[in-house]
């Protein structure tokens, strides 16, 4: 204890002596572990918040679309192009797949919109009322349409939050008329601005799938189907989120008449897997970033070693004095990489307090989402010393091995 | 207390060796107060850097207290001077950073550790109660050797070792600095070897001992 406490402030005394030189010790590793902390921390904070837009748009999601999968772009691919996916298929889906909640089939046509002088063009599609509780979709005013009106084709239209600024800026749209196509239709609600990446629901407007039907004409497969732009429905157990992706698979197949040899000419995307493929990608990309700034890290880690280094020539002196009066190689050894430890310790702390600091600055200011992890701080805390560790061994060794005459002499 | 059997001490200077000390016999019983006397280049600091283990003979034995410590190793050989040696500089080698009480902190830190009861006492021994809390720039030369021997006496060593302990100081300075030494030698039976130039100051030991091209050659 007695032999700890006068090690300390041998330590203590080595670095309160020279301020200066501690001080630009420290910075190295302050601006090495600060810039550890904000880059984790964006990071981290992007991930969560793409995982949390995800989550918001239901992880029990499935969505199959025409055509063949392309990974992560098939997602937005093949809309229209291709025309394999009927209603028939939903129906089929909703009857033989177990473990399903709703099927939502929907057809999407650009068409037409007016209103008084405004004159646009927007997607349409065409739906049934789930798809709202399917696509975990709020609506701002007025209702969704309902059952009721599904069955008998009303044309009611629901708007996405940007449709209804473009057409209607700050007025009530509820109750009013507009011009869809050839037709007039009425507004029946507006949805809830949906920031979310791959929301979209923003810009669409949505009308029973069967008053759809009377307006355009719905392209037919050479069976005579009726087809449709996709099919989104949600698992009941997500547990089960695998097998009802294989179960639908087979099912279309099947239904396509495809060859074993053929590729599907459908794709299936579940949130789930989206989920996991973006969490991946953002886990590289935090690593990543977490690198880079290591490198700053062991920049500073360099400099540690530099001024230690300056330091033992400084103190010769003081070192053969300490020497005559007993002090062993161990002791010289232990003094120095003890100041070293102390000094990227004491850096690491300050640079975890700044880049927390920064970190939650750019939260607060709404410019970027940070999240500092306990993991981060305790990873750059002990980096930071096992760089002094590492960096301050030789030094420490150097000033250890010094001849206690020879260093005597020295001026 | 010291028995040295025909020790020699040879520096390689580039291809050539230098032979500092040829075949040194010496005994110095405890309680002694030695004088070492010689020209400049007669081997007096070798000498004493191996009687304070700072170094270790070329060839040939040095018993301290009937242990043979010229074969020792590093640590060991730290581990005596720490604990059995106290050096008096010509230089002082304070630590400038440091008050008067700290150096002489400094001189248990590696002998078992800080008591400030007695590094108090060793400094009142030396007269310096009043100057506690000084650094050694604000102290006067002898003030500063004063403190130098404050840190060798606070860890009660056998021996005291002082390379031209008076070499920086007025002559006043000086004997107050010898008178120190002799009375601590007369009270406390501390063996003490000095090297010196001064014949005055060797006046005041009990034995001169005359060294001349490594080689004693009288005493």
């Amino acid at each position: 204890m007695k032999k700890w406490s006068s090690l300390l402030s041998t330590v203590w005394l080595g670095i309160s002596t020279h301020k200066l030189r501690s001080f630009l010790t420290m910075l190295g590793i302050v601006i090495g572990v600060g810039a550890v902390i904000i880059l984790m921390s964006i990071g981290k904070g992007t991930t969560a918040q793409i995982l949390a837009n995800i989550e918001s748009m239901g992880s029990d999601l499935i969505t199959i679309r025409p055509g063949a999968s392309f990974g992560f772009g098939g997602v937005r691919g093949g809309g229209g192009s291709t025309q394999t996916l009927t209603i028939d298929d939903a129906e089929a889906i909703a009857e033989d797949v177990s473990y399903i909640s709703a099927v939502v089939p929907s057809y999407s046509s650009n068409l037409q919109l007016v209103v008084g002088s405004e004159n646009t063009n927007a997607s349409v599609t065409g739906t049934t009322p789930d798809y709202l509780e399917v696509n975990n979709l709020d609506v701002a005013s007025g209702s969704f349409f309902t059952e009721y009106d599904y069955q008998r084709g009303a044309k009611v239209v629901v708007l996405g939050s940007s449709v209804k600024e473009t057409l209607f800026g700050d007025d009530n749209p509820i109750g009013q008329q507009m011009r869809m196509g050839g037709n007039i239709v009425r507004v029946a609600g507006v949805l809830e601005g949906n920031e979310s990446m791959m929301g979209g629901s923003d810009d669409a407007i949505f009308i029973p799938l069967t008053a759809m039907q009377q307006m355009v004409a719905q392209p037919r497969t050479a069976q005579g189907e009726r087809v449709i732009s996709s099919i989104s429905l949600t698992v009941s157990d997500e547990t089960q989120a695998d097998y009802v992706v294989e179960e639908i698979t087979t099912l279309l197949r099947s239904r396509h008449r495809l060859g074993s040899l053929d590729d599907d000419d459908f794709s299936i995307t579940s949130m789930q897997e989206i989920a996991a493929a973006i969490s991946e990608t953002a886990g590289t990309m935090t690593l990543l970033l977490g690198a880079i700034a290591a490198i700053s890290l062991l920049v500073g880690g360099i400099g540690v070693m530099n001024i230690m280094l300056v330091s033992v020539l400084e103190r010769t002196r003081e070192i053969g004095i300490r020497k005559a009066l007993g002090a062993r190689e161990h002791d010289i050894w232990i003094q120095f990489l003890i100041e070293a430890a102390f000094l990227t310790l004491a850096g690491g702390i300050i640079g975890v307090i700044i880049g927390w600091l920064v970190a939650y600055f750019l939260n607060s200011m709404g410019l970027m989402t940070t999240v500092v992890t306990a993991d981060i701080v305790i990873l750059a805390v002990s980096v930071s010393v096992g760089i002094g560790l590492f960096f301050g061994f030789y030094p420490a060794w150097n000033a250890s091995r010094l001849n206690p005459i020879e260093a005597l002499r020295s001026e | 207390m010291i028995n040295l059997q025909d020790i020699s001490k040879v520096y390689p200077i580039g291809k050539r060796e230098l032979e500092v000390l040829k075949g040194i016999n010496l005994n110095i019983d405890k309680g002694e107060l030695v004088a070492i006397m010689g020209p400049s280049g007669s081997g007096k600091t070798t000498l004493l850097n191996l009687l304070g283990c700072l170094d270790k003979p070329t060839s040939g034995k040095y018993y301290l207290e009937g242990r043979e410590v010229s074969r020792l190793k590093g640590g060991e050989l730290a581990n005596i001077r720490g604990q059995k040696i106290g050096f008096i500089f010509q230089t002082f080698n304070l630590l400038s950073r440091l008050t008067a009480l700290a150096n002489v902190e400094l001189g248990m830190t590696y002998a078992g550790g800080i008591d400030r009861k007695r590094a108090l006492e060793a400094l009142a021994k030396v007269g310096l109660s009043e100057r506690v809390k000084h650094r050694p720039v604000e102290l006067s030369g002898g003030e500063q050797q004063r403190v130098a021997i404050a840190r060798a006496l606070v860890k009660n060593p056998s021996l005291f070792l002082a390379d031209e302990p008076t070499g920086q100081l007025d002559s006043h300075s000086g004997e107050e600095i010898i008178s120190i030494l002799t009375s601590l030698h007369a009270e406390q039976g501390i063996t003490v070897l000095l090297v010196t130039h001064d014949a005055n100051i060797a006046s005041h030991c009990q034995r001169i001992i005359h060294l001349k091209d490594g080689e004693i050659t009288a005493g």
